[in-house]
């Protein structure tokens, strides 16, 4: 029982873990489309922020100035974007899809440049990096059974952004539903005319969800590549953009419900990495590369219709001609 | 400006609330506005009049800042003042009732209200306030609404009252209302006019942008009439009447003569009966419409736009299946349980020149010889083969250009490139070409020039002496005149009567179109 419960938590822990770069690219595309801004560039974001992250943490040797710099990289891509569809009105999906494509070669040509490692960021010692923090009372708790050990494996002994990230989300879900901004945010996504004929600017608008959605993404990848990562890799985004815009759209574009979907995108992967190479009763060893599918699989039938119907913000995807 | 004394509330000596001087406003060739001025006694409910097109909507668009005037001057309170974009327009007191409504359907009433007018950077701190002023508002006005009904879950009449509400509670003084009624129903739409005299009384200026006579007649003071981008007339509506204000409103053209022989009626080919059609939102928009037409015989119908013109032609085109009554055509029916649609009626000998050649008519970014067989590319005119071929409808194009005098004769050119008048040839050539029976012809010469307009009518003249039955709507009077035989009148749905071309006039159709009937007119 006591084993089976460790298994668990360990489990949990992994999953917080995994979810956490989830987490803050979802909530970073719950602004952004919450604007009306299809925000496909989330990879090429949460990618830009881990490579400049790594970079800046091996020059200077800081973990701060890593995940400031990776802020401002991630910021940059998001108001490259907000030029060329909020400016310029051009195609949202394009763009983002250029957007990523610009991270991933820029990120692997500038590292090259800088550090001449194939695209690798020099591994970081442990004080260049976001390090797990033991809370207290670790060590006197662990002798009380169950609550514990759920205390050091769970609660405690994760990076800062990983409080961070889940800190974030009720902070998002606040600013949507309870302040100024977030109403005219939700207001500009659905019916941009009622804004802009309450006097309030469209444009600008935009432009700031993108920039709140650009500084989640660069925390996102900071986490990736010197919290949860020691270096920066390329491609080291695996895909964890687009599964953070699929938990949007699972969650229905509100934090929580987002949260939520990150939790068990994150749970699955961390899942399925547990059972490699387990013999389960009557299936036997199920292929890792079966394993490693389960999670995009489960998306998508997720995303087919067993959630009902998710509804878009109205105006999503179209940009705004007066 | 004018030469009339325009009607203010009390004793006091004209104040006016807005005043308009000069405005111009041009879209890339169109000109929308065109030197308007307009004055607004304050405290009183001003009407503006005039179709579709007529540039109200421009010009209100204007005043409320979403477009800037290209040249003219405004004056609020005599002062003078500058409007860049809504939030000016708003500061000066200036609320706006859009005609699509500017409401977001999954917020609240509340978060509407307050979406622009927060009150603070947290909503919670202007919520308290909002609630109360829609609460005082709503209880002074006769519109109550729950603050925490979703709009998507309130009918259009309540909506309405929301965006009223939230023009007022932003501090307006000057309120416009762009076509209220064209959504609500007559009940709702009394209720609003009802709503309408408590603000005037209570010192609102009130602009009313309408097509529809019987309510510039119902509620205002004062109404300005336009025409084509301009203003060409400003009346005491208690020193007008409906007669008068349409025939500002259609106006009196140039007469264009139709040369044309008297007409040798033949059977009858399309026949009318009890005709009815219901909008999405339930209203009767066309009703007990009836009437014969026979081969060789030209078919017009006048009105105002907008009185269920576009209906019938949907009905008898296919594209609408009536509600109630049936289309007799050609020997055979439409009704609504036996519907047809536009292909099975063309492949009967059916033609149809739509109202609007940029939506039914051309795919502006075909070229000109796809254009000429969309509808009939079926036919031995793509050539004989399973595929287009593409020489056979260049040579076929080639020659409908050369017959029908369409410029530039580029087969290749995109209709789009096409100046108005010729995208119409185009439309009228690859429906003529069919030989039909049966021509129904929306506007035709909407948007052409005077060359082309004869040169069209030239073309319905010769098909209908070809023994072809022609329907022709048109918002053109002289038109409707000069190349019908007969003439029916429609007004809010139904025909007013059928008056013979040769027997009629212009003010007798006039009043007609302002639903007096045919008897009284006379």
């Amino acid at each position: 029982m006591l084993d089976f419960l460790l298994q668990l938590l360990l489990a949990l822990d992994a999953t917080l873990r995994l979810a956490t770069p989830l987490i803050l690219c979802a909530m970073a595309g719950i602004f952004a489309e919450r604007s009306g801004i299809v925000d496909i560039s989330l990879e090429g974001k949460l990618l830009t922020g881990a490579f400049v992250a790594a970079a800046v943490a091996a020059i200077t040797g800081s973990a701060w100035l890593g995940l400031f710099a990776a802020i401002g990289a991630s910021v940059f891509m998001s108001l490259i974007h907000g030029f060329a569809c909020i400016t310029h009105k051009g195609d949202q999906v394009v763009s983002g899809v250029a957007i990523n494509i610009l991270a991933s070669g820029m990120t692997v040509i500038a590292g090259i440049a800088l550090f001449a490692k194939g695209g690798q960021t020099p591994h970081l010692p442990n004080e260049s990096r976001f390090r797990a923090i033991e809370f207290y009372g670790v060590e006197t708790l662990n002798n009380v059974p169950v609550i514990g050990t759920i205390y050091r494996e769970l609660i405690s002994g994760h990076s800062l952004l990983v409080y961070l990230a889940l800190v974030l989300v009720p902070i998002c879900a606040f600013v949507m539903y309870k302040s100024r901004f977030g109403l005219r945010l939700r207001a500009v996504g659905e019916l941009p005319e009622a804004v802009d004929s309450a006097g309030i600017s469209v444009t600008w608008l935009r432009y700031r969800a993108l920039i709140v959605g650009g500084a989640l993404c660069g925390i996102a990848g900071a986490y990736l590549s010197i919290s949860h990562g020691a270096n920066f890799v390329r491609e080291m985004s695996a895909g964890k953009g687009y599964i953070a815009l699929a938990a949007v759209i699972f969650g229905n574009w509100r934090p929580y419900k987002a949260l939520f979907a990150c939790l068990l995108f994150g749970f699955l992967e961390a899942g399925t990495s547990r059972l490699q190479g387990v013999d389960l009763p009557l299936i036997g060893e199920i292929p890792i590369q079966l394993m490693l599918a389960v999670p995009y699989i489960v998306t998508v039938l997720l995303l087919a219709g067993f959630i009902g119907r998710p509804t878009a913000p109205a105006a999503i995807g179209q940009p705004y001609n007066k | 400006m004018s030469d009339i004394e325009l009607k203010t509330s009390g004793d006091t000596p004209a104040r006016f609330a807005l005043e308009l001087q000069g405005i111009s406003k041009s879209f890339g060739t169109v000109r929308a506005n065109r030197d308007i001025d307009l004055q607004v006694p304050s405290g009183t409910i001003h009407g503006i009049i005039g179709e579709n097109g007529a540039g109200k909507s421009t010009l209100m668009n204007i005043l409320y800042g979403l477009h800037r005037a290209d040249a003219g001057e405004m004056r609020i309170d005599g002062t003078p003042c500058k409007i860049r974009s809504s939030a000016d327009s708003i500061a000066l007191g200036i609320g706006m009732v859009h005609q699509h409504f500017m409401l977001v359907p999954r917020f609240s009433v509340l978060e509407n209200v307050m979406l622009g007018s927060e009150g603070g950077g947290l909503l919670r701190a202007g919520r308290g306030a909002t609630l109360d002023t829609l609460k005082r508002l709503g209880e002074t006005y006769g519109m109550v609404v729950d603050p925490n009904a979703l709009i998507s879950d309130l009918n259009v009449g309540t909506r309405q009252r929301v965006e009223i509400l939230k023009a007022l509670k932003g501090g307006a003084r000057i309120l416009i209302l762009d076509e209220p009624t064209g959504v609500l129903t007559p009940q709702e739409t009394e209720q609003l006019f009802e709503i309408l005299k408590v603000l005037r009384d209570d010192g609102v200026t009130i602009l009313l942008i309408t097509h529809k006579l019987d309510e510039i007649m119902a509620v205002t003071d004062n109404v300005s009439i336009m025409r084509a981008g301009t203003m060409v007339g400003h009346r005491e509506t208690a020193q007008t009447n409906a007669a008068e204000l349409a025939e500002l409103m259609v106006g009196r053209k140039v007469l264009l003569t139709v040369e044309k022989g008297p007409a040798n009626p033949t059977e009858i080919l399309l026949s009318v009966d009890n005709l009815g059609a219901v909008s999405s939102r339930g209203h009767d928009v066309l009703k007990d419409m009836s009437f014969d037409l026979r081969g060789g015989e030209i078919l017009g119908i006048a009105g105002v736009s907008g009185n269920g013109q576009t209906q019938l032609l949907e009905i008898l085109t296919g594209m609408r299946v009536p509600d109630r009554g049936q289309v007799n055509i050609l020997g055979d029916k439409i009704s609504k349980t036996s519907p047809k649609n536009p292909r099975e009626l063309r492949e009967m000998g059916l033609a149809h020149i739509p109202e609007d050649r940029h939506i039914h008519g051309l795919v502006l970014d075909f070229e000109a010889q796809e254009n000429v067989v969309l509808g009939y590319h079926r036919d031995d005119i793509t050539g004989t083969g399973a595929l287009i071929d593409r020489d056979v409808i260049n040579t076929h194009c080639a020659e409908r250009m050369e017959t029908f005098d369409v410029r530039p004769s580029n087969p290749a050119l995109n209709a789009k490139n096409f100046s108005g008048g010729n995208q119409q040839k185009i439309v009228i050539a690859r429906e003529i070409y069919s030989n039909p029976r049966v021509l129904i012809v929306g506007q035709p010469t909407r948007g052409v020039d005077v060359g082309a307009i004869e040169f069209i009518h030239k073309q319905l003249i010769a098909l209908r002496d070809a023994g072809c039955a022609i329907v022709v709507v048109s918002v053109e009077l002289e038109e409707v005149l000069g190349l019908s035989d007969r003439i029916m009148v429609m007004n809010d749905g139904q025909s007013v009567g059928i008056v013979d071309a040769a027997d009629t006039d212009v003010n007798q159709l006039g009043l007609m179109m302002a639903g007096i009937s045919q008897e009284a007119a006379e």
